[in-house]
């Protein structure tokens, strides 16, 4: 009777430090599908307001949107989602645009442009003063609270469009919906490769459009490997 | 037979008749040498001409999106919005030059009227005899003209370097201009040309290199 009981005791001491042991290991890693990464693009222009006239049959509106739909699918075969603010040839107010990209939650918005003046990418950030996120922003100046991320994320396309061979400027500016918009907003402004007369490709030049939205392709890229850094 | 004192009529007549056509002809020569001497009509003070001063543009370059210092001596007015009328002027005089680093149509026309007003809601101190602090900042209303805005080449660079170099070529004549608002033939417009936010107030300061926070 007495060994009866020994065996048990032993048993039940053994189950006990092999359920402690059990415990103190951790589990295998359950296998995490990666955080969404959006992407918000804002082809600007549109409808009666047709922004600059790049040449005789091109408008701003044309362009930026041509080049959207571009980027778009290079995103999105990348694992992007990406929320665009206009797929046709329709006005879109800047504060709707806005609307949009912070309803998104958006870890990077571009806001693009086309232009005659200048040559290769002109990049800006909004010209507001940065200051802490607040829960409750101003509408007008919501963008305060992310141009510390914004300037970061221009570094990041200054970068990639500069190692793709294009000349880049930075600048700040007031630009109407991105001074409203809550995630980190950069207005990327196209411009021909080299000036008028000089020898370059101009802007519609489908291979230059193509070099452009894979430069920016790879700049959200590396915005995103920076984002998901520990 | 002419009666005598017909006779002695036309005697007369004929010679009343030579001596008025002796009299307007020297009165047309009087009138012709007045006329050329000029002496009588001309204005008896000459036009003021402003002295030339050194006034410093904050000229904008498209093809590196710079702005760069550049000193230009011209007659500056001693009123202070005519002296930055003036200034702006020149500024535009630049961007119209056919070799223009930020090419802009339209020249010194295409700034009509700038106003100079104490910042609103910055409490203005007076001086003893009741006049305004001579460094109370002050907040210029630059008022384009309707022309100069509807020639200007649309894009996002090309704007905001026009309005970034009006407001630091201002502040850096006028330093105690710290504020810098926008009107188009008197009114409040959205954009300069479809890009450039106009409603708001521009921090002067912020637009001259290296005296702001933003390059």
């Amino acid at each position: 009777m007495a060994a009866v009981r020994n065996h048990l005791y032993c048993t039940f001491l053994a189950l006990a430090a092999a359920c402690t042991v059990a415990a103190q290991t951790p589990p295998p890693p359950a296998p995490v599908a990666p955080a969404r990464f959006v992407v918000v693009l804002d082809a600007a222009h549109g409808g009666d307001d047709a922004g600059a006239h790049l040449s005789d049959n091109q408008l701003e509106k044309s362009f930026t949107l041509a080049l959207s739909v571009r980027l778009r699918s290079l995103l999105g075969a990348r694992g992007f989602q990406v929320v665009t603010t206009r797929e046709i040839d329709a006005a879109v107010e800047a504060n709707r645009r806005a609307e949009i990209a912070n309803h998104a939650a958006a870890q990077a918005c571009l806001s693009l442009h086309a232009s005659q003046s200048g040559t290769g990418a002109h990049l800006f950030v909004s010209s507001l003063s940065p200051a802490a996120s607040a829960r409750f922003a101003a509408w007008k100046t919501a963008q305060a609270g992310w141009v510390t991320r914004s300037l970061a994320l221009e570094g990041v396309l200054n970068s990639a469009l500069g190692h793709a061979g294009f000349n880049v400027t930075t600048g700040r500016t007031s630009l109407p919906g991105v001074d409203s918009m809550t995630c980190p907003a950069v207005a990327v402004e196209i411009a021909p490769e080299a000036a008028a007369g000089k020898k370059g490709a101009q802007l519609d030049d489908p291979a230059y459009q193509a070099r452009i939205a894979e430069a920016l392709a790879a700049a959200l890229l590396e915005w995103r490997a920076e984002a998901r850094q520990p | 037979m002419i009666p005598r004192h017909q006779t002695i009529l036309f005697i007369v007549l004929l010679a009343a008749s030579l001596v008025m056509g002796i009299m307007l002809w020297q009165l047309r020569e009087h009138a012709h040498r007045q006329l050329l001497d000029g002496a009588d009509s001309a204005p008896t003070h000459a036009p003021l001409v402003a002295p030339s001063e050194e006034a410093t543009l904050l000229v904008a370059n498209d093809s590196d999106g710079s702005m760069l210092t550049q000193v230009h001596a011209l007659p500056l007015p001693q009123d202070p919005g005519g002296r930055a009328r003036a200034v702006l002027g020149k500024l535009l005089d630049l961007y119209a030059a056919p070799d223009a680093s930020h090419p802009v149509p339209g020249g010194a026309g295409g700034v009509a009227q700038v106003f100079l007003l104490p910042v609103p809601g910055n409490a203005t101190t007076k001086t003893p005899r009741g006049g305004e602090d001579q460094d109370s900042p002050q907040l210029a209303v630059v008022n384009l003209t309707g022309t100069f805005a509807a020639n200007h080449p649309s894009g996002l660079e090309t704007e905001t370097l026009t309005v970034l170099s009006l407001c630091g070529t201002l502040h850096v004549n006028l330093p105690r201009v710290t504020q810098v608002r926008f009107l188009v033939d008197g009114q409040v417009r959205p954009t300069l040309a479809g890009h450039a936010d106009l409603t708001r107030a521009y921090l002067a300061a912020e637009a001259v290199p290296g005296e702001g926070n933003h390059p």
